[in-house]
This record gives C-alpha cells, sequence and structure tokens, in this order.
C-alpha cells in the first residue's frame, strides 16, 4: 500500500468546532479527494504534508511512517519529501522564477542565486516550458504560468508524493481542461502518486483513478470514476 | 563648526545608530515572536512593550535611574562589575533605546503579520528549517516595513530628551546630546548657537521621515494570488 492514511483531529473553533475523521488507503497514481468546501480536504492534505498536527491515527507514505501516535511518530514538515502544490500556488513574491523552482533545492539559510542555477532546477524549468521566464517574478506571470512554476517547485527535490491543492481553481475555464491533460500525462511519466482535492466534478472525471468522497469531515464512500 | 556644535550632533547620532542597532535586533525578534504566539497574554505583553511610548520620558528616566542607579536592581549589580550606565553615553544609548523600541517593534509586528502564512508553509515543506524559513521568507518579505520603523525609531532615538537627561545627564563632550545641548545652549542665552543645533536637528529628523514613508506608500503588495 503507496499511501496508509487515518487522521482524527478536533478543531475547537467557538464559532465553527470541526472533527476532521478520515481514513482512506490507496495503491493508485492519481487519488482524488472530492468534496463541497469546508469538508475537511484542505485540513487533510495539511496534516500528510506535517502542517497540522493529528489528535490520533498515522500517515505513512510508500511504507514510511510520517506520523503515527501511538508510536510516538512525528517527523517535521522539511523532512517529510512531500510535494506541496498550493491552492493559489504559494510563490514567494519576492524571488524570480528560476529562484523559486531551486527553493527546495537549497535548504540552508540563503536563497538559491539568480544567475548559478542548480541542473535538476534547471531540469524542471525545461520539463514545464518555462526557462524563458526563469528571471521573471511571480507578479509578472498569467494563472497557468504560475501553476507551472508552482508544479516544478514542488518536483524538483524528488517527492515521494504530490498533494495538489484545488489546483485548477485559480484558472480560467478554458486552459482547466488542456492543463488536465497535462497534469495527467505528467503524472504517467513520473510514475509519481498524487493526492489531488477539489470541489469540481470535471476534476474527478478528467483526473480520479480513484476518488474519495469526503463531507463533514468524514469520507463517504470510495467512488470509482469511470 | 565650534565643537559646542559638532560634539553634541556626533554624539547624538553615535546614540542613535546603536539604539537603532539594538532595536533592529531586539524589535524585530519580539515583533517575529509574538507574531507568532497564539496566547490570551498575547494583548497585555503587546500593550506592554507600547508603554514607552506614551509614558512621559521622564518617567521613563525615573524607572531607569531605579533600575540602573547605583543603588538599583541591575544597578549595583553593575556597578559591582565597574559598568555603571549613569552618566556616560553608554546610558543615553539604554534610554533612547527604550524610549525608541516600541516604533520598531510595531512596524515589524505589522509587518510580519503581512507575510502570507502559506508561503511559510511552503518553504516548510520544501525542506526548510525555521531559521532558514525566517531568513529566507519572512524577513525579506518584511523587510521594507521594518525598515520604516527603523527610521522613525532612529529620529525618534535622535531627539530623546527627558530620559536622557535623567539618566545621562548634561556633560558637555560626554553625555550631552544635541536636544539637550540646545537646552543647556537656551538657558545659556546663546541663541545663536541654539538655532545652528535647532536646524541641524530638525533637517535629520526631516530627511529620516521622509525617507519612512517613501518606503511604507511604495509597499506594493507583492503576493502570489
Amino acid at each position: 500500500m503507496r499511501l496508509d492514511i487515518a487522521i482524527q483531529r478536533h478543531l475547537d473553533d467557538p464559532q465553527r468546532p470541526f472533527a476532521l475523521d478520515v481514513a482512506f488507503r490507496s495503491n493508485v497514481g492519481r487519488l482524488v479527494l472530492f468534496g463541497p468546501s469546508g469538508a475537511g480536504k484542505s485540513l487533510t492534505l495539511r496534516a500528510i504534508a506535517g502542517l497540522l498536527r493529528p489528535d490520533r491515527g498515522h500517515v505513512t507514505v510508500s511504507g514510511r511512517t510520517l506520523f503515527d501516535d501511538f508510536r510516538g511518530v512525528d517527523v517535521p514538515a522539511r523532512e517529510r519529501h512531500v510535494g506541496y502544490v498550493f491552492q493559489d500556488y504559494a510563490l514567494f513574491p519576492h524571488l524570480t522564477v528560476a529562484q523559486n523552482v531551486a527553493f527546495g533545492l537549497r535548504t540552508g539559510l540563503c536563497n538559491p542565486s539568480r544567475r548559478r542555477l542548480p541542473d535538476a532546477a534547471r531540469h524542471w524549468m525545461e520539463v514545464f516550458e518555462i526557462d524563458d521566464l526563469a528571471g521573471r517574478h511571480p507578479s509578472q506571470l498569467s494563472g497557468g504560468q504560475r501553476q507551472r512554476v508552482a508544479l516544478a517547485r514542488a518536483l524538483a527535490p524528488e517527492p515521494q508524493l504530490l498533494l495538489l491543492d484545488e489546483p485548477f481553481a485559480a484558472l480560467d475555464t478554458a486552459l482547466r481542461s488542456r492543463l488536465r491533460d497535462s497534469l495527467v500525462a505528467l503524472q504517467e511519466r513520473l510514475g509519481l502518486q498524487m493526492l489531488v482535492i477539489t470541489h469540481d466534478p470535471a476534476d474527478v472525471e478528467a483526473l480520479g483513478q480513484q476518488v474519495l468522497e469526503i463531507r463533514d469531515g468524514r469520507i463517504h464512500g470510495d467512488a470509482r470514476s469511470g | 563648526m565650534r565643537p559646542e556644535i559638532w560634539q553634541p550632533l556626533l554624539l547624538s547620532l553615535k546614540v542613535a545608530l546603536w539604539a537603532t542597532g539594538i532595536n533592529l535586533v531586539l524589535g524585530v525578534a519580539v515583533a517575529y515572536g509574538l507574531s507568532r504566539w497564539r496566547s490570551r497574554f498575547n494583548a497585555t505583553v503587546d500593550a506592554l512593550l507600547t508603554l514607552p511610548l506614551v509614558l512621559p520620558p521622564t518617567v521613563l528616566g525615573y524607572y531607569l535611574l531605579v533600575l540602573l542607579g547605583r543603588r538599583g536592581v541591575i544597578g549595583g549589580w553593575l556597578d559591582d562589575l565597574g559598568l555603571n550606565p549613569v552618566f556616560t553615553w553608554q546610558g543615553a544609548v539604554i534610554a533612547a533605546t527604550l524610549a525608541a523600541f516600541p516604533l520598531v517593534h510595531k512596524a515589524a509586528r505589522a509587518a510580519f503579520e503581512g507575510v502570507d502564512a502559506q508561503l511559510e508553509d511552503a518553504a516548510r515543506v520544501l525542506g526548510l528549517k525555521p531559521l532558514a524559513v525566517f531568513v529566507r521568507v519572512s524577513l525579506p518579505l518584511a523587510a521594507r516595513g521594518i525598515v520604516a520603523g527603523a527610521l522613525l525609531a532612529f529620529a525618534r532615538a535622535l531627539g530623546e530628551f527627558g530620559a536622557t537627561l535623567m539618566i545621562a545627564g548634561n556633560l558637555p563632550g560626554r553625555t550631552q546630546t544635541l536636544s539637550v545641548a540646545i537646552y543647556s545652549a537656551i538657558e545659556a542665552g546663546d541663541d545663536a548657537g541654539a538655532n545652528v543645533l535647532v536646524l541641524v536637528a530638525s533637517a535629520t529628523c526631516v530627511v529620516a521621515l521622509l525617507v519612512a514613508s517613501r518606503l511604507t506608500r511604495e509597499r506594493t503588495p507583492r503576493r502570489a494570488a
């Protein structure tokens, strides 16, 4: 089993108390977690990435235990080797495209240099055809370009698992279907496991090999899409 | 220029630079810590740290004397080491640092709270340790606001009078800063000297304020939207 997740987490926000209680296993390349906003999709993703600490449960990725309250395991986010593409991409506004892509390849105290780039950064910029945008800042990019930079940045450190939070929500409709196809092609080429969360049925249709529906913090059925 | 003018000017610049430098480290560290600290005491601590901005400077000076004087809590201990700051230029630095602290702290706090937390999360997921996240993401994104606060603090430190007079005194050539020298010149009826000192002090503060306002106005929200 490549992905084995069980997460319980209680949020006591006085205005909106919320209990997340999800458990699933998956062996497929493209797993989709589908549900309305506020269902707990992002919380699940954050818990897998190590940005949110579950109260109970376990997170296992490709046989490596990242979190297990019973065994007292809690690998910090920086050591989980999980790629994360945020909903609005969270590109670093003070860095160029090239520096953003190289960001995770240099984990010391200095940001990557603008000129001398690691080979891996060059490679991923070529894969996503953003090498001629290298010197630009995120504010100068279109939505589709930002998404490619975010993907290149997440993939450059060679993660075990790629998490995508509503990867097409920030894009216009015409672009969406084209980029869905290229995401599928990319996943098949890399053989990497992806977990996509979305509220858009079209994403489910195009991406999902296994689809889990989430509502009110719980998984409701394991619906496979055609 | 006469030594009565350049000596206080140089001393004031030295004191203000030291106070600004100390506040950059201290104010930024405290602001970053508090902006990430979720506690119900947060507001209280914030109010206490803003107190030097609203307290009469003479009250600040009195507290400093109580603390740092020969019979003070810290002063007695410092005295044993031969390091009493009362009536020294270092005492003036302490007074100016305390008086200007809230300006750096407030500006830095607002700047850190304006940094999108998701960018820090992105850096953590990409493998960075907390210090690297601070140095590579939070600090550069907050830098403009911090520098604007530091310039205000510099101007405030340069003009410090009440607390400085109480802890460092008015020793020409040793602890007599620009503001204190202006007071002394007027007391002594030296109007010409006072005029020059006043013009020098005003010009320095106006320049600091202009640069600070320029930095805050040009602050465009360059977020990855």
